[in-house]
């Protein structure tokens, strides 16, 4: 990689050793490269995955099947899907603004691909672990929407340009009360480090910050709702929303730059569940799959693998927390309607950013309690995690309930 | 689930935590349900023409057995798509023909109401898809050659015995791929007369 890059440089006719700028080099071409990686590897494979997901979720809230043809469950589907988009003809409206239209779809990619350079996705194994991570995320996300606004104007179309707007305006709005629960959950870490926030909570459900107090509680549904409303899913899909723009900003794309669209939302889904994880349910941690425990096994050097095994393992740790995450994104879509515009635009600004506000001062005051009363610290955890199991078991027994009153006999088969 | 109680700050965020509380457990529930879809054409438990009423108007089928070839059916179909031959005459009398293009057939059912005997019915048989549109022709007479002798009505009788219902048209229909059928090839076409000698002799007159 780095031989790679000094060739570059030597082909820029200069000297790799005594440049001034070979580092920032040497970034640029990595961080080339990770988008690379990222957009013929992990991309379309979990985006894809999702949209049949999506499609089984789906059909089964409407009590129907879903595909079912095409491999075991019909998992091949999202391969036809994606041959099919990649087949189709590339084209560009003949009054389009041609190079913001090409543009488009590219900023969105890169956004989404510069904030998975942040994430931690398994123990150590984070692409840049930087002090600044959450504000960095806060700022490449933004990226997506010049994407989406360039890509409305540049059709040329009614449908595309109000949805642009329409998406401008809410990302922006919406970008407000994510970055506040950020700041309530990095005043409790103390870093703005993905990874010092994962390393400040513990593996145990009482030790994530969803429990750490009421004011975390609360920032978790916040950071819910406002990244639903981020990343463009219903109830705030008013960009896209088909009974009246067509398909918004999309709608005069076709074949692979559609597909990139289509990517990206999809992907956008597992970065936000992956944040969420992050800050709100302890990372790649689970009892006894954490640091502390696998360290001594490390050290004691019986075996050189057990790093890269604890590596791939905690990858699966927090996979299977974010697909809990994903799937419960994609029920949402099947369960409420679409907001009206004045009323998203009211949700967030007389609702979300007061008690954000409201949430990051409050935090801040506990915090400085705790400082001074650091036996105080138990005093929520343990009551919130009592709180949460107690209200998961009260939906599962609501919706034990609505399934006896139907009459219909539980049913696993065709899934 | 209680009306919705003021209209207030308060009372919206909790009107819409609980109405979302209720909404998402009713979709989770209905995740374990049964799926209602019927998965036509292959995986059904019995084939869907076994599902269907009795009356349904499916293909039309008729028992050459007790067709008396009063041609009623022919005459009553409003868009012809029944063709009927008959030879001869007395008792020498045979039908040479009997063709249904239900590809035509609009499922009217006239043709049924006035066949005395009841020999031609409509059956469950619906799929009609198939890559040679001449496939849907139905011919009852396989053997034109030899024929069907018409059916001779007994006095005082007033039902007659039909084979059971689609057990004629399950032989004759052909699965949805199947090549079309091979006509005989077309009669060698008449020698040309030799008559444009005569054109010649006309311009001489002319001339």
């Amino acid at each position: 990689m780095q031989a790679f890059a000094d060739k570059l440089i030597q082909l820029l006719e200069h000297d790799p050793a005594t440049w001034e700028y070979t580092q920032i080099f040497y970034a640029g071409v990595m961080l080339a490269f990770i988008c690379l990686l990222f957009f013929v590897l992990v991309l379309p494979l979990f985006a894809g995955i999702s949209t049949w997901l999506e499609r089984k979720v789906s059909a089964r809230m409407q009590s129907r099947i879903g595909p079912n043809r095409a491999g075991p469950h019909g998992f091949f589907v999202w391969i036809a899907d994606g041959v099919k988009l990649f087949l189709k003809e590339d084209l560009i409206p003949a009054e389009a603004d041609h190079l913001l239209f090409r543009l488009g779809p590219h900023l969105v990619m890169v956004g989404l691909c510069a904030s998975v350079v942040v994430l931690p996705f398994a123990a150590g194994s984070t692409i840049a672990d930087m002090n600044l991570a959450l504000f960095y995320l806060m700022a490449v996300t933004s990226i997506e929407v010049v994407g989406i606004l360039v890509s409305g104007w540049a059709s040329n179309s009614k449908w595309s340009l109000l949805g642009g707007f329409r998406s401008a305006a809410q990302i922006i709005s919406y970008e407000i009360p994510v970055a506040l629960t950020f700041m309530v959950v990095a005043l409790s870490a103390g870093t703005l480090s993905l990874g010092g926030i994962v390393a400040a909570q513990g593996p145990w459900p009482w030790e994530w910050y969803l429990v750490h107090s009421p004011m975390h509680f609360v920032a978790f549904f916040l950071y819910a709702t406002a990244a639903l409303a981020e990343g463009n899913r219903t109830p705030f899909d008013l960009p896209e929303a088909e009974s009246e723009l067509v398909s918004g900003f999309n709608t005069e794309y076709s074949g692979f730059r559609f597909s990139a669209f289509f990517m990206a939302e999809f992907a956008n889904i597992w970065i936000m569940n992956i944040v969420g994880v992050v800050l709100f349910f302890g990372g790649w941690q689970l009892p006894f799959l954490n640091d502390r425990f696998t360290a001594p096994i490390i050290a004691d050097g019986a075996f050189d693998g057990w790093a890269l095994v604890w590596t791939f393992v905690s990858l699966l740790v927090l996979l299977a927390k974010v697909s809990v995450g994903v799937f419960v994104v994609l029920w949402l879509r099947w369960t409420l309607p679409r907001l009206r515009i004045d009323q998203m635009m009211a949700l967030c600004w007389k609702y979300l950013v007061p008690v954000g506000i409201l949430l990051v001062i409050l935090t801040a005051a506990w915090e400085l309690v705790l400082y001074e009363v650091p036996s105080l610290k138990w005093m929520f955890p343990g009551l919130l995690t009592l709180v949460s199991a107690g209200l998961l078991f009260a939906f599962l027994r609501q919706t034990y309930r609505n399934f006896e009153l139907s009459g219909d006999t539980p049913s696993l088969e065709n899934f | 689930m209680r009306a919705q109680v003021g209209s207030g700050y308060f009372a919206n965020i909790k009107n819409s935590t609980r109405t979302i509380w209720h909404g998402m457990s009713i979709t989770l529930s209905y995740m374990f349900r049964r799926p209602i879809t019927v998965q036509y054409p292959d995986r059904t438990e019995v084939p869907v023409r076994d599902t269907l009423p009795d009356r349904y108007r499916g293909f039309l089928e008729v028992d050459m057995d007790i067709c008396t070839a009063c041609q009623a059916c022919q005459k009553d179909c409003p868009i012809d798509c029944i063709r009927i031959d008959i030879e001869g005459k007395g008792k020498e009398r045979y039908m040479t023909r009997f063709d249904i293009d239900i590809a035509k057939c609009m499922f009217c059912g006239l043709c049924t109401e006035n066949c005395p005997t009841g020999a031609i019915q409509h059956t469950p048989e619906f799929e009609a898809s198939a890559l040679a549109m001449e496939n849907l022709t139905f011919r009852f007479i396989s053997d034109p050659v030899q024929g069907v002798p018409p059916y001779k009505v007994e006095k005082g009788v007033d039902s007659y015995q039909r084979k059971p219902l689609g057990s004629i048209l399950s032989g004759i229909i052909k699965p949805w791929d199947a090549p079309p059928p091979v006509f005989p090839d077309p009669e060698p076409e008449p020698e040309p007369e030799a008559a444009p000698e005569a054109e010649p002799a006309l311009e001489a007159d002319a001339s």
